[in-house]
C-alpha cells in the first residue's frame, strides 16, 4: 500500500524532525511547541496503526496533560522565557553516546520480535475486532481481581500521596506566632 | 437505488458508490465531501447563532437588538459583522512570536470542528462512529487548552498572559467534573460510543441521573467560557482576555470556535442525556425515526439545551475567580465523585429489572443532590456569618490585603475570600 506508507513516511518525519528540534531550539517556549508536534506525531502513528484508543490517550495525556504543564513550568520560571545560551554544553558527547546506546538497546528488542521485522512478521494489518478486544482486554486486566487491578491502585495512590506532598512542600509556612503580630 | 430513493433515506453517499462504481479513488473522494460538508455545516451555522443569541438576549433584556440589515428581524446583520471583519486589516503587533500568534486562531477552529465527527445527528447520520466517542471529544477538547496559551504567550501583552493563565486554569480545573460526570451515562450505556449511548436511553438519561445531566451542564458553561463563568473579559483587570491583541477575523475565529463549541456541547447534552436524535415519546406510539425525522429531533433538542445557554447568559451575573475555583474544587468535584460510586454501586446491583434500576438510580441521585444542596447552603451561612462578624471587627491585619491571608485572626476556617479585594486569588 504506498499511500499509507507515504502517510507513514510523512508522519514518522515530523515527529522525529520536531523531536530533534525540542532539543537544539534557543527559545524553550518553542522547544516546548516542538515537543507538542512531536507527541502528535506519536498520534499519528497510533492512528496509522488503527488504534484510536491510543491515539487518543496520546492526545489527552501528553498534549492535553503533560505538554501544559512544561508550558507552565516554563512560564512560572524567571527569565527563563528570554534565555539566548546555547542548548549544548561539554557533556554534549556523552549525551550522544547514550542515545547511541539506547538506540541500540531499542533496535535489538525490536527485532527479537518476528511480527514487527519488515518482511518477516504478518502483514496484514490488524482486524478491527482483534483492536477492539484488545482495548477491551486492557480495560478488562486493569480491573479484573486476579490480574492487575491491585498494581492499578496502587498506582494510583502512589499518585494521590505525590499530589498530598507537593501540596504540603509548596505550602507557604504558617507560623502561629507571628498570626496576632 | 434511485437519486428519489437515495433522497428519501438520506443516503446520497450510497448513490454515489453506486454511480461510480468501486474505483480507488472513490472513497477518500466522498471522506473528503463529507468533511468538507459537515465542517462548512458547523461554520455557516454560526451566522444564524450570533443572530439568535442577540435577538434572544435583546428581547430578554427589554430590547429589540439587530434590526436594520435584512428586512424586520436584522436577519443579515451577521453577514455584515462577517463582511466587515474579513475586511480588516491583518495585523501582527510587534514584538509578537509569529508562530504561536497565528497559529492560535487557526487550530482553536479546529479543535472545534474536529470535535463534531462522531456526532450522531439522525440514525446512520455521523461522521465516523467511534467506540471511543466521548473519550475522542474529551481529548480534541483538552488541546483548545494549547491555543489558548500560544495565544495568550504569542501576543507579548502581560494582559493577554494573565488572561491565558486564567482562561487555562478555569479549564482544566472544570475538565475534572465534566469528565467524571460523563463517567455515569457511560456506565448506564455500557459504552463510549455516542451512537450506543442514544440507543441505549429508553427512558432519557437527564430522567435517570439528573444530577449527572446538572453538573456536566455547568461544567460545560465553563469549558465554553460562557456566563456565570466568562471571567477572562473582566475589563478592569485582564481586559478582554486572552485575545486581547487580535484584530479582524483572527479575533473572529476565537468567537467562531466559542460559538462553534457551544453548540458540540449542547448538542452533546441533547445526545447524552436526552437520547439524542430518537424521541422517546414518539417511539412508545410506536413511530419508528427515520432520518429526516431524526434530524428535526436532533434540531429541536440542541436548539432547546442551546436556548439554555443564552437564557443564562442573559440574566445571570459574573463569578469571581476564587468563587468559580472553590465551587469546583470543593463543591461540584467531590459531588461528582460520589455520584460515580454510587451509580456504579446501584447499576451493579440492581441491573435486573429496569424499572427498580430507574427508580433507584432517580432516587439516590434526588437524595444526593438535597443532601449536596443542604451541605452548600450550610457552609455559605456559615461563610455569611463569619463575613459579617469581621465586618463589625474589622482585624488589623485587612487592609494589608491578599498577601497576609495567614494572618487572619479566624485562622481555623478556609479561605473563602471573605474581606478581601475582589482580584485576591489571581
Amino acid at each position: 500500500m504506498p499511500v499509507m506508507q507515504i502517510i507513514f513516511i510523512i508522519v514518522s518525519a515530523v515527529t522525529l524532525v520536531s523531536a530533534i528540534m525540542v532539543v537544539t531550539d534557543r527559545n524553550l517556549f518553542h522547544a516546548a511547541l516542538w515537543m507538542m508536534l512531536s507527541f502528535l506525531g506519536v498520534a499519528g502513528l497510533y492512528i496509522l496503526l488503527e488504534n484510536g484508543f491510543m491515539a487518543a490517550t496520546q492526545l489527552l495525556v501528553y498534549i492535553g496533560a503533560i505538554s501544559i504543564l512544561v508550558i507552565f513550568a516554563i512560564m512560572m520560571t524567571r527569565r527563563l522565557m528570554s534565555t539566548t545560551e546555547s542548548p549544548y554544553n561539554s557533556q554534549w558527547p556523552w549525551g550522544g553516546l547514550a542515545a547511541l546506546l539506547l538506540l541500540g538497546l531499542l533496535a535489538s528488542v525490536i527485532t527479537q520480535f518476528d511480527s514487527l521485522v519488515p518482511g518477516v512478521g504478518r502483514t496484514a494489518p490488524e482486524t478491527e475486532s482483534a483492536i477492539q478486544s484488545m482495548v477491551t482486554d486492557l480495560g478488562v486486566a486493569f480491573t479484573a481481581s486476579d490480574q492487575y487491578v491491585l498494581v492499578f491502585e496502587l498506582a494510583s495512590v502512589l499518585l494521590l500521596v505525590a499530589l498530598v506532598g507537593s501540596i504540603i512542600v509548596a505550602r507557604p509556612d504558617i507560623d502561629p506566632e507571628e498570626d496576632n503580630s | 437505488m434511485s437519486l428519489l430513493e437515495a433522497l428519501r433515506t438520506l443516503n446520497l453517499f450510497d448513490y454515489l458508490r453506486e454511480l461510480w462504481g468501486p474505483e480507488p479513488w472513490v472513497e477518500p473522494v466522498l471522506d473528503i465531501i463529507s468533511i468538507m460538508s459537515l465542517s462548512t455545516f458547523c461554520l455557516l451555522i454560526v451566522l444564524f447563532l450570533i443572530w439568535l443569541e442577540r435577538k434572544v438576549i435583546a428581547r430578554m433584556q427589554d430590547r429589540i437588538g439587530p434590526n436594520r440589515v435584512g428586512g424586520k428581524y436584522g436577519a443579515a446583520q451577521t453577514l455584515a459583522d462577517v463582511a466587515k471583519l474579513l475586511t480588516k486589516e491583518m495585523v501582527t503587533p510587534s514584538g509578537a512570536d509569529w508562530a504561536a500568534y497565528n497559529l492560535a486562531p487557526f487550530l482553536i477552529v479546529m479543535t472545534a470542528l474536529l470535535m463534531w465527527a462522531v456526532m450522531p445527528f439522525a440514525p446512520q447520520f455521523i461522521g465516523v462512529d467511534l467506540n471511543i466517542g466521548i473519550f475522542y471529544v474529551l481529548s480534541i477538547s483538552s488541546v483548545s487548552v494549547v491555543c489558548i496559551l500560544l495565544a495568550g504567550w504569542g501576543s507579548n501583552n502581560k494582559y493577554a498572559l494573565l488572561g491565558a493563565f486564567r482562561a487555562v486554569a478555569q479549564l482544566v480545573s472544570y475538565e475534572v467534573p465534566m469528565v467524571i460526570s460523563l463517567i455515569i451515562p457511560i456506565i448506564l450505556a455500557r459504552s463510549m460510543s455516542l451512537v450506543s449511548i442514544s440507543e441505549a436511553q429508553w427512558i432519557p438519561f437527564a430522567a435517570v441521573v439528573p444530577l449527572s445531566a446538572i453538573v456536566f451542564f455547568i461544567s460545560a458553561l465553563a469549558e465554553t467560557g460562557r456566563t456565570p463563568f466568562d471571567l477572562l473579559e473582566a475589563e478592569s483587570e485582564i481586559v478582554a482576555g486572552f485575545h486581547v491583541e487580535y484584530g479582524g477575523m483572527k479575533f473572529g475565529m476565537f468567537f467562531l470556535a466559542e460559538f462553534v463549541s457551544t453548540l458540540f456541547m449542547s448538542s452533546l447534552v441533547a445526545t447524552i442525556y436526552f437520547g439524542g436524535y430518537r424521541s422517546i415519546m414518539l417511539e412508545w406510539f410506536g413511530v419508528a425515526t427515520g432520518p429526516y425525522l431524526g434530524l428535526l429531533i436532533f434540531f429541536i433538542k440542541t436548539f432547546l439545551v442551546y436556548f439554555v445557554f443564552i437564557w443564562i447568559r442573559a440574566t445571570w451575573p459574573r463569578l469571581r475567580i476564587d468563587q468559580m475555583l472553590n465551587f469546583n474544587w470543593k463543591f461540584l468535584v467531590p459531588l461528582s465523585l460520589v455520584m460515580v460510586l454510587v451509580a456504579a454501586l446501584l447499576d451493579r446491583a440492581v441491573s435486573h429489572n429496569q424499572w427498580l434500576w430507574w427508580a433507584a438510580h432517580l432516587g439516590t441521585n434526588i437524595v444526593i443532590g438535597a443532601g449536596a444542596l443542604a451541605f452548600a447552603r450550610r457552609r455559605a451561612n456559615r461563610d455569611n456569618l463569619l463575613e459579617d462578624n469581621e465586618k463589625q471587627a474589622p482585624p488589623a491585619t485587612a487592609s494589608a490585603g491578599p498577601l497576609m491571608e495567614g494572618a487572619d485572626p479566624h485562622g481555623d476556617h478556609d479561605d473563602h475570600g471573605h474581606a478581601v479585594p475582589a482580584p485576591a486569588h489571581d
